[in-house]
């Protein structure tokens, strides 16, 4: 099969919907002439031309909104954050908005709209522009989430995403725009609130989700070297959360550990623990582990970097100790 | 005319802070190269004269904030090369200790309050800062920086309301340089004249050659000036540009050879060079011996910055709270 680019992914993703629907617009900061600050939208310009691709002044709250209010009248935008540190300045139109229209209409209301764009850290970014909110919009009634982690699933997730009739949060990361996967020609679509089993185990359940898979696949691999025999579970949905799919994986391994690109205060990681000891109390031999960044901003010096994320090394860890090893 | 008014001793400080500003700068480039320095790092080179007319134009009770391109408004205002380039370097011994990097400078003693990150985000703080002043009844001002892509946010228009109606003593400062990242001002708004903003708040306002010391001085002067009797805030748009792209990693393919040479004819750190040679108040091998001199503090700031430790992992909590005993959620 050939191999692309997550942003290929994602930017196939995008035209062959645009191709199907012409309400179909994208809008956001240089999206149009510059490419795309992280080149997703590369060469989109000249295939669909300004009126459905379009460039905006930094105005995320404006073009939040203008977005929220074409799909009250029709239109299925796409709204890009240059990243979600961003979309915090809109967070009034999402929240308030694209998430509540559709009852506060008593139904007639429906927001088929996607806002996407990269989350989380990136490298030494500073405390304002590595943040992960994926469990803020996850919070809110009204929103799917959804946080893929390879380009296979970016594709097939982002064209749900699009034909979508809901508002749709679909988050990136600038560290994985450039990493290759294998992506069929043909097309596919993917489920929204499915998990996907990435790889099958007996002795814990890893848990994760978008670009900190990751880090839960390698510290598998380094269980694996010791005879520990990893489920790897990617959420791929944070909002729906296929709570059946852990609820079963549990029922075999009896064991999870979470891995979690964010704060550990009413996290995705929280609320998963909460459930997964309501529904799978009687199969659980250990309590749940999660492995979360620091409960800190992230701070730009390589050291606080590397303090602040979770690495493979700290999963091992709360492996070994769920599994008595 | 108006040029009579500066004396040796501006020009030749002048001359020192941009040259400064400059070869520090192309310092930071040439460590960005070699991944010293990290992250996001905006270079203010070609702007250089709005911060060396604004430092002569207030006094150093003021206050000044920025955005994220903010390593001239941070030398300008004294803090230390030592301190930037460790910063910049990550390590402890920098001005925000390493937390902040090129975007977060910050330095309470040299009334610098930072470097921020998200566009628009320092436009409230500015006008809050002025309000504080006025508060506690000083005769201090607060100049705030901002960006010609940070007009948009809707920050600007809450706090240009608010600092009219409340005749906040602050100097609202757009750096004009064109573009806001790919995106030239022309391509985002029918109002190009970004000065004309200030007046739908009856805020005084005007535009600037912000390739002029003496302009920028001027207008900062009369805007400050206005500010500490108690007429409120101004609102200048300093036309101004930036000879790198955008950040680092920015091309800058959106613009042509020609528009950023023309730009460079007007060099201020050329013309204030001229005007003091013209002046004869320094030849140029007194100008060489400032450069020199200049070059050797950047070094030696480079020195200190790779001889300085990087904060430990543990300083990551130091500084979240205020409070020393807060209860963190470990793991
Ligand atoms: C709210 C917000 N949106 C987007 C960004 C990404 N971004 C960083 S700088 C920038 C361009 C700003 O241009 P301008 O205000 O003209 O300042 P300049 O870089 O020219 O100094 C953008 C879009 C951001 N930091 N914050
Ligand atoms: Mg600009």
């Amino acid at each position: 099969m050939r191999s692309i680019q997550f942003r290929e992914a994602l930017r196939e993703a995008m035209s062959e919907e645009m191709r199907r629907d012409p309400n179909i617009f994208l809008m956001g900061e240089e999206v149009a002439e510059y490419n795309g600050a992280y080149k997703v939208s590369q060469g989109m310009l000249d295939e669909f031309g300004p009126k459905r691709i379009i460039d905006t002044p930094i105005s995320e709250l404006g073009f939040g909104g203008i977005g929220v209010g074409a799909a009250m009248n029709g239109l299925r935008p796409i709204i890009e954050f240059m990243t979600f540190n961003f979309s915090l300045v809109a967070i009034d139109q999402v929240i308030n908005s694209a998430a509540k229209m559709y009852q506060m209409s008593g139904g007639q209301f429906n927001i088929p709209m996607v806002f996407r764009g990269p989350t989380a850290s990136a490298g030494q970014l500073g405390a304002q522009h590595s943040q992960a909110f994926e469990n803020w919009y996850a919070n809110t009634p009204g929103l799917k989430v959804v946080v893929p982690s390879n380009p296979y699933d970016a594709k097939g997730l982002l064209k749900s995403a699009i034909r979508d009739n809901d508002p749709v949060i679909f988050m990136e990361s600038e560290q994985m725009y450039g990493d290759k996967g294998e992506v069929p020609e043909e097309e596919y679509l993917l489920d929204i609130g499915k998990a996907h089993i990435v790889q099958e185990g007996s002795d814990v359940t890893i848990v994760s989700f978008g670009k900190i898979m990751k880090v839960a696949l390698a510290a598998a691999q380094e269980l694996a070297k010791d005879g520990i025999s990893c489920e790897i579970i990617d959420l791929r949905t944070v909002r729906p959360i296929d709570y059946a799919t852990l609820i079963e994986s549990v029922k075999k391994t009896n064991r999870m550990v979470i891995v979690e690109e964010a704060w550990p205060l009413a996290s995705i990681s929280s609320e998963l623990t909460y459930m997964v000891q309501k529904l799978g109390f009687d199969y659980l031999d250990a309590p749940i582990r999660r492995i979360t960044t620091r409960d800190t901003p992230l701070g730009y010096a390589p050291t606080l970097v590397e303090e602040f994320l979770p690495n493979p090394a700290r999963v091992i860890e709360a492996v070994k100790s769920v599994t008595y090893r | 005319m108006a040029k009579q008014k500066f004396n040796k001793e501006t020009y030749l400080r002048w001359f020192e802070q941009m040259m400064l500003m400059r070869r520090f700068e192309e310092k930071c480039a040439q460590l960005y190269g070699q991944q010293k320095i990290k992250g996001f790092c905006h270079l203010y080179i070609g702007q250089e004269a709005v911060v060396a007319g604004m430092m002569s134009a207030i006094t150093p009770d003021d206050k000044v904030i920025t955005a994220y391109r903010d390593h001239g408004h941070a030398l300008g205002c004294g803090i230390s090369t030592n301190e930037i380039m460790a910063e910049l370097f990550g390590k402890v011994t920098g001005c925000s200790k390493g937390n902040g990097g090129s975007m977060h400078l910050f330095s309470k003693e040299h009334n610098f309050y930072g470097g921020h990150g998200i566009v628009g985000g320092q436009i409230p703080l500015g006008a809050g800062i002025a309000f504080a002043e006025q508060y506690l009844g000083t005769k201090n001002i607060s100049v705030c920086f901002m960006g010609d892509g940070a007009v948009r946010q809707g920050s600007l228009n809450e706090t240009f309301n608010m600092a009219m109606l409340w005749k906040l003593p602050v100097v609202f400062i757009v750096e004009n340089n064109g573009y806001a990242m790919g995106t030239s001002v022309q391509r985002t708004t029918n109002l190009q004249d970004l000065y004309k903003l200030g007046l739908a708040y009856d805020m005084p306002s005007a535009q600037v050659n912000g390739m002029s010391c003496e302009a920028v001085h001027e207008a900062i002067e009369s805007a400050a000036d206005r500010a500490r009797k108690g007429e409120g805030p101004t609102f200048l748009e300093i036309r101004t540009y930036r000879y790198r792209g955008h950040s680092m990693s920015d091309p800058a393919k959106y613009r042509s050879k020609e528009e950023v040479e023309e730009y460079k004819h007007k060099d201020p750190i050329e013309q204030v060079r001229k005007e003091i040679l013209s002046k004869k108040w320094a030849t140029e091998k007194d100008l060489d011996a400032i450069e020199d001199e200049i070059m050797n503090r950047v070094n030696e700031s480079v020195e200190f910055s790779e001889n300085s430790p990087y904060p430990a992992a543990q300083d990551l909590y130091a500084h979240v709270y205020h409070q020393e005993d807060y209860p963190f959620i470990i793991e």
